[in-house]
């Protein structure tokens, strides 16, 4: 690109970062790439997890630990060869002149310290200013990252901070020595579309000051607000290079198209349900009303007709919890509405908002405080946890993060088979058969029989997760943020998958996601949560097209102009066809 | 009503102190039991025991008449309750001195050598643990000598320790109860099997600790790997020490009964020891509930520490 500035800030050449597995196998992570960053300019380097964008950022820190082999041409910064440098010059750099922010700052940030301590150790570490210099500047960081109360924040720990807030003092902290390159590796993934707008912002700011930003992601649509050049990295290879409208507007290489389509969207209506199934369109434009009628259409229960009787019901449910400080808080907050056989029913709201105590709840994992549940017109949630036991197969439920939802020590096919009623070793064989078959109906081949879940992919662990909660035959499936621990493009064969099996088996999906986009993959209606009540309801064109609530108007700003390139380049007129409409199929 | 009124510390404080209450009338209760289903007669015993056999049955019977030894069982059990609760423990039948006494005067010594021991024990696995973990060399090294510590008895410990600084080499005395000299090597003995199991799960603690993101952000910060370990990881391994803090204290008490033998320390251990030798039985019995105390007491402390380490239990209360 153009460097016809000062000599860039950051500089590579060639590249390379290798890792020696305990088996003394070599697996390469980054092969040879090309880099140059100046002062106040960010570039993003975005991938798929593997990609070898994680790696490259722990090679410009030193970071990547003693199994790994840096190599290049020449890796540069501040004209300072970084290459070989002694483990006290590497720490001389970090902290000081180069700041890192993890992604999830709840596990980012030391949970045992307090969050003023977390903010200040550069400083503590590299000798900065007194004690009592240390305390000002740690309140004058937190307040310019945009955190309320600032001191009373620096005395609380990182847990009693919600994630945007936290994902801040981490930045705060990575900023604390005023270093001249930050590098980001995905600072937003873990975010609300809301709160991710307020970092990137922050970010933004940064980099208008004059910091250097390496901004690492998986998402383009997080990067296009903020890169002014994109790097778009697959298999340790930079396979493309350029302005976020060019990446953007103009993909050239096929992955960069694949990652494009990947991105959820609400410019293409029931896009991945139509690619699975072309059917079922009437639903969709028909506003359905909130509670149906119940069982008045016996004659289609499921299969025949994707939308049938009312088999979920939440009749005035509430829910409170207590606070550490003895107050109650109202999680749930009255809320009603059914869900159909074989409908796809969406929840959409930001963290606190009640949506998961609601799932929890229809789960009947939670007892509500009032009101009631209805499996298929009976009582649910009034019953008593042996009598439910022989009807908790009828709803099953998929969680955000399969991995904890499995036994560490059991394999695909026991957890596959203890699902269909066979457990043990000796059930897993006799059940092989069956296992298959609902590996194959989610996508998975017979070679993942034998793995344990840490041995699986993100979109693999979630496959399996799903392959189990169907293997019982529900008429519900319960998915409380089934895809926003993965990459957009497995987000999006996953949303897909979701929307096939419910129509080849007719069971109806509740889905819960912080994400309209994810939302309006799947789902026929939606409703929009907030502080526990549901703000608004109806058919997801009419609540992405009409909203009526302020708070819906908000959800939705945020995330248009999130999914949406620099506006001095768009094509207004147009509306982006580029990126909602990708070029040719993806899959 | 108290549910609203009552912060949740209070409340926790409250729960806690009942149920040490419940723990330690339990104790009691055990030792009680098990005083009546010892054979032989406990008149005779006090007299002086049947070895003697002098007592005539005129000074059995006023004996059993002082004791309360012809009243119905359950008004003994109420009897030693209420004496409980006033802090009495009884009559020893050997000394015939309070029990309470003889207690408090050998407590002094046993609290020096099993405190001494503790913190040795554990400043030993903060040191271990903390300098070895995630290096694999000093960890094969440690964690092996750690296990050869661990299943050996604390008493085999004690004799070899003697054989080669007193015996041998002359640096410290073998037995008896004068100064810090005649510590260093029962503090060593009960110390060891402590710091060992302690060391493992530290280590532990430290190494699944280091594997998280955070340990990343604060190399990312300039910081040394030694500020890592001791800044960041070591409360972090805090938590698993807490967890084994019963078993220490078990191993303690287990270990103060052996040392004190071995080295020939006057103390509750050698108490206990001529108390179940002679079978003098409200010896026994008072030393068990001073022991069921102790540990509840303790139990209570670690529990608070727990929330004290780890900001985030601070939230759930139990």
């Amino acid at each position: 690109m153009s460097e016809n500035g000062p000599a860039p800030l950051l500089t590579a050449k060639n590249l390379t970062v290798s890792f020696t597995t305990p088996r003394n196998e070599v697996v390469a992570a980054v092969r040879g790439i090309d880099l140059a960053l100046g002062a106040g300019e960010c570039l993003a380097l975005v991938g798929e997890s593997g990609s070898g964008k994680s790696a490259t950022a722990r090679a410009v820190l030193g970071l990547t630990g003693s199994r790994a082999t840096v190599d290049a041409e020449e890796l540069t910064f501040a004209g300072e060869q970084l290459l070989g440098l002694a483990e006290r010059d590497w720490r001389r750099l970090r902290g000081a002149r180069i700041g890192f922010v993890l992604q999830d700052a709840l596990t980012s940030l030391d949970p045992l310290r307090r969050v003023g301590d977390e903010v200040a150790e550069p400083l503590v570490v590299h000798e900065l200013g007194s004690r009592r210099d240390r305390d000002e500047r740690v309140i004058s960081l937190l307040q310019g990252v945009g955190i309320p109360d600032p001191r009373v924040r620096a005395r609380q720990y990182p847990h009693e901070l919600s994630g945007g807030l936290r994902q801040r003092a981490l930045i705060a902290s990575a900023i604390a020595a005023s270093p001249s390159l930050v590098i980001a590796d995905e600072p937003t993934t873990a975010l609300d579309a809301t709160v991710q707008r307020q970092v990137l912002d922050l970010l933004s700011d940064m980099r208008d000051a004059g910091t250097a930003i390496l901004l690492i992601s998986h998402d383009l649509s997080v990067v296009a607000r903020l890169a002014d050049r994109i790097a778009v990295m697959a298999a340790g290879l930079i396979v493309e290079q350029g302005t976020p409208d060019d990446i953007l507007l103009r993909p050239a290489h096929p992955y960069t198209r694949e990652l494009l389509a990947a991105v959820p969207t609400f410019g293409a209506p029931g896009r991945i349900f139509r690619a699975a199934a072309d059917v079922d369109t009437s639903p969709r434009d028909s506003p359905t009303r909130l509670a149906a009628p119940s069982r008045a259409d016996p004659s289609g229960p499921g299969r025949s007709h994707p939308i049938g009787r009312t088999i979920l019901e939440l009749d005035a449910v509430s829910k409170r919890f207590r606070s550490p400080d003895g107050t109650w808080r109202q999680a749930v907050d009255g809320v009603t509405f059914g869900l159909h056989a074989g409908e796809a029913l969406g929840i959409v709201g930001e963290s606190g908002s009640g949506k998961s105590t609601t799932a929890q709840i229809a789960m009947a994992m939670l007892a509500p405080d009032h009101g009631e549940v209805r499996l298929d017109g009976a009582a649910w949630s009034g019953l008593r946890e042996r009598e439910r036991q022989s009807e908790r197969h009828r709803i099953q439920l998929i969680s955000q993060d399969p991995l904890s939802a499995f036994d560490p020590r059991f394999t695909v096919e026991r957890i596959i088979a203890e699902a269909l009623g066979r457990p043990g070793r000796r059930g897993a064989i006799k059940a092989r058969a069956e296992v298959t078959a609902l590996l194959r109906r989610v996508g998975l081949d017979d070679d993942v029989l034998h793995r344990r879940g840490r041995e699986l992919s993100g979109g693999q662990r979630q496959r399996v997760a799903i392959a189990r909660a169907i293997a019982p035959r529900p008429e519900v499936l319960v998915c409380d943020e089934p895809v926003s621990a993965l990459d957009v493009s497995v987000q999006a064969r996953i949303l897909a998958l979701l929307a096939q099996l419910r129509h080849e088996l007719g069971v109806a999906l509740l889905l819960i996601s912080h994400d309209l986009g994810v939302i309006h993959e799947v789902c026929d209606r939606v409703l929009v949560m907030k502080d526990g009540t549901i703000v608004e309801h109806g058919t997801v064109t009419e609540v992405l097209t009409a909203p009526r609530h302020p708070y819906t108007h908000s959800l939705l700003d945020s995330i248009a102009s999130d999914r949406s390139p620099s506006p001095a380049s768009a094509n207004t007129d147009q509306h982006d066809p580029a990126l909602t409409y990708p070029g040719g199929n993806q899959r | 009503m108290n549910e609203r009124t009552l912060s949740p510390q209070a409340r926790w404080w409250i729960r806690r102190g009942l149920l040490g209450i419940v723990v330690v009338w339990g104790a009691a209760t055990v030792t009680f039991i098990g005083m009546q289903l010892l054979p032989g007669d406990k008149a005779t015993l006090i007299a002086g025991g049947g070895s003697l056999g002098g007592a005539t049955p005129e000074v059995l019977a006023a004996i059993t008449r002082e004791y309360g030894l012809d009243r119905p069982l359950i008004a003994q059990y109420g009897d030693f309750l209420a004496r409980l609760i006033h802090g009495d423990l009884g009559t020893s039948y050997q000394r015939g001195a309070p029990v309470a006494e003889l207690i408090w005067s050998q407590l002094g010594s046993t609290v020096v050598l099993a405190l001494g021991a503790a913190v040795l024990g554990f400043v030993l696995a903060v040191v271990l643990a903390t300098s070895t973990a995630a290096r694999p060399r000093g960890r094969a090294v440690t964690s092996t000598v750690e296990l050869v510590l661990l299943s050996t008895p604390s008493a085999w410990v004690g004799i070899l320790a003697l054989t080669v600084f007193s015996f041998e080499l002359r640096i410290f005395p073998a037995i008896g109860n004068d100064g810090i000299a005649s510590l260093v090597l029962p503090w060593v003995t009960l110390a060891l099997p402590i710091a060992a199991a302690l060391a493992q799960v530290m280590r532990d603690g430290l190494e699944r600790a280091l594997e998280q993101p955070f340990a990343t952000t604060v190399l990312s910060r300039g910081a040394t790997h030694g500020r890592l370990r001791w800044r960041h990881l070591a409360r972090h391994s805090l938590i698993p020490v807490l967890t084994l803090s019963g078993w220490s204290l078990a191993e303690l008490l287990g270990g103060v009964v052996i040392v004190e033998t071995v080295f020939a320390r006057a103390g509750i251990g050698q108490l206990l020891v001529t108390a179940v030798t002679s079978r003098d039985f409200p010896v026994v019995a008072g030393v068990v509930i001073l022991s069921a105390v102790v540990f509840v007491v303790v139990n209570v402390i670690v529990d608070a520490l727990y929330r004290v380490v780890d900001p985030r239990l601070r939230e759930t209360t139990p």
